[in-house]
């Protein structure tokens, strides 16, 4: 609009944000696509995708699938070949500057806080982000309480375990309250107990402060555990995008079998062989998706007679979200399951 | 595949998120430079005193080795001495480890930690170069009394070593730090920043009127050395005052301009 020309750079502020909070969304991205040179496919190409505001949003997919590089876009870091992104109305493409006013974003690793105590990473990030010195001391104390830092407060991150420097990370990433946090797989190296704390953390912020949150992960478990939505990437697009609970309704059809073998499988009994073929194998482990239909004849079968003592463990579990991305193509197996 | 919206939010929580989701503050230079300079001498508070050290130690050796060849009653080139070694100091620490660590920063993927804060790139270089400069002070200090003393020059203006080491710092500094974010590889930043600290040390202590023509009319480039000259220049026994408030608003100048580039370096190498 010719008038918005005319507005200064702080009323301009308040008249987009004005404007565009009313839609809902958080993100709107259309057609979004991102290269590097040297590289043999695009990666980032054509996502679609829209984040309403309050909901804890993941993006699910194995190492490669360009998870990295879209969240990098969404803050701003990244600068698209083509395509549209909106957070809260502003199209970053244009000024990628705002995303770092209205995002708190977390990368795989921050090595710039390596060297710093952790108390004293969390006060400079809260700084940074525009809090006062008496804010950021105060703000910084919250989070290392709330997070179950106080012992290693005083200890540079370079001096900690991986799992509580990702934790220290997570703090600096939390410091000043904004209302989009982007955390790139927060919880990678964090033990059970302490993955749940950042679990809960988040969810506090998303109930009693409205936050949106976008969640990268390559942890099924973490994405059924805490995500509203989720887009499962692989090789740079969103091949679903849907809430956990739909999306598994797509392969509520089939059941996953985990067959560990004491040694050598053996192929030469005729169900064993059939199994092989589609068996995806890890050393002795076995991971079979199978129709409800046939789950009770191949467990006959397999615990009876000599096969049984060839078993080590077997279990039989529900469909999860690696086997909706195995059924809609995805071609790698590194996502994770602990 | 489209992302579209498949869940509504609690209309509550809408409202909530609508309240709080105004964008935070932009963070002035000053504050950024102030909490980027708190944060690196922080960092740097174990590993300040070894290289501090060594810098310091590096010039004193010159200005000892140099007292061999160099006749004490040539002023010109005893207080181009002094003052080459004492802002070698500087030098050491502003080139070589500044392009080192924007270097290692770069190549870690690290400058998306501070190209994610509302805070401008020139703060973070700004911050990080007086923080790292800034605990060459003292050892240039010390280099300037002693070489002052060795070479039978007068102390009284040894203060001039604190603008002469500023206006230095923000020109090596500022190139320091380009080289580091220029660079595509971290070693090559390494080698470029050791390169660029050769060149400060060769034209730096020796006297500009020792060089052929060619060599004077380049040596200006070189980050630092209108600092040098400044500082030099003070050390005589009749300082040109004007002449020296010349050189060092100059290479404050240089430093500005150096500083602009690693900022756009520094833009470049986050949107890789």
């Amino acid at each position: 609009m010719r008038h918005d020309l005319r507005l200064s750079g702080r009323r301009r502020d308040a008249h987009q944000y004005a404007g565009n909070v009313t839609s809902g969304l958080v993100y709107h991205v259309r057609g979004l696509e991102k290269s590097y040179r040297g590289a043999d496919r695009p990666a980032n190409a054509g996502i679609d995708l829209d984040v309403p505001m309050g909901e804890v949003f993941g993006l699910l997919g194995p190492n490669g699938a360009g998870k990295t590089t879209l969240v990098r876009q969404l803050v701003g870091l990244a600068r698209p070949d083509a395509g549209l992104v909106s957070l809260l109305g502003h199209d970053l493409v244009v000024d990628p500057a705002i995303a770092a006013r209205l995002v708190s974003y977390l990368s795989q690793d921050e090595v710039a806080l390596a060297e710093l105590p952790v108390r004293r990473a969390i006060e400079t990030t809260a700084r940074l982000r525009g809090s006062r010195r008496s804010q950021a001391a105060r703000l910084a104390g919250d989070l290392i309480d709330e997070l179950g830092l106080a012992e290693v407060s005083a200890e540079p991150l370079v001096r900690l375990s991986g799992g509580q420097r990702r934790l220290a990370c997570i703090a600096s990433a939390l410091a000043a309250d904004r209302s989009v946090l982007i955390l790139d797989e927060p919880t990678a190296g964090l033990d059970p107990v302490a993955r749940r704390g950042v679990w809960a953390a988040l969810r506090r912020r998303r109930d009693e402060r409205g936050a949106t949150i976008v969640l990268v992960t390559h942890n099924v478990v973490e994405a059924e555990a805490v995500l509203d939505r989720v887009a499962v990437l692989d090789g740079g697009r969103i091949i679903a995008c849907d809430t956990p609970g739909r999306l598994k309704t797509a392969v509520d059809d089939s059941v996953r079998v985990e067959l560990v073998w004491r040694a050598d499988p053996p192929l030469h009994d005729p169900t064993v062989g059939v199994l092989a073929r589609t068996a995806a194998v890890d050393g002795a482990r076995w991971s079979l998706r199978l129709d409800r239909g046939q789950v009770r004849d191949v467990l006959e079968r397999l615990t009876r007679g000599p096969i049984v003592d060839a078993i080590e463990d077997f279990s039989v579990s529900t469909p999860s979200l690696e086997d909706v991305y195995l059924a809609l193509g995805g071609c790698h197996d590194d996502l994770e399951r602990a | 595949m489209t992302g579209g919206v498949g869940v509504t939010p609690v209309r509550s929580e809408v409202r909530a998120a609508v309240r709080s989701s105004a964008p935070g503050p932009r963070v002035s230079l000053w504050a950024g430079v102030i909490a980027v300079t708190a944060s690196q001498f922080a960092r740097v508070r174990v590993s300040r005193g070894p290289l501090l050290f060594v810098a310091t130690l590096q010039s004193l050796g010159l200005l000892v080795l140099m007292r061999g060849v160099v006749h004490r009653d040539d002023v010109g080139t005893t207080s181009a001495a002094v003052a080459g070694s004492t802002l070698l100091v500087v030098a050491f620490v502003a080139l070589n480890l500044l392009a080192q660590r924007f270097g290692a920063l770069r190549a870690s993927s690290a400058l998306d930690y501070y190209g994610a804060l509302p805070v401008s790139p020139a703060a973070v270089v700004l911050g990080t170069a007086v923080s790292y400069a800034g605990f060459a002070i003292p050892g240039a200090f010390l280099t300037a009394v002693v070489g002052l003393v060795l070479y039978g020059l007068p102390l009284s203006a040894v203060w001039m070593v604190l603008p002469a080491a500023v206006a230095a710092a923000l020109a090596l500094s500022g190139v320091g730090a380009w080289i580091g974010l220029a660079f595509p590889r971290p070693e090559l930043a390494t080698v470029a920043g050791q390169l660029a600290m050769t060149a400060f040390l060769f034209l730096g202590i020796i006297a500009p009127s020792h060089f052929p023509a060619v060599v004077r009319a380049v040596r200006d480039l070189v980050p630092g050395m209108l600092a040098v000259d400044a500082l030099a220049r003070s050390f005589r026994p009749d300082p040109d005052w004007a002449g020296i408030t010349a050189r060092l608003v100059a290479s404050a100048a240089y430093g500005a301009l150096a500083l602009v580039a690693a900022g756009r370096a520094f833009r470049r190498a986050i949107d890789r």
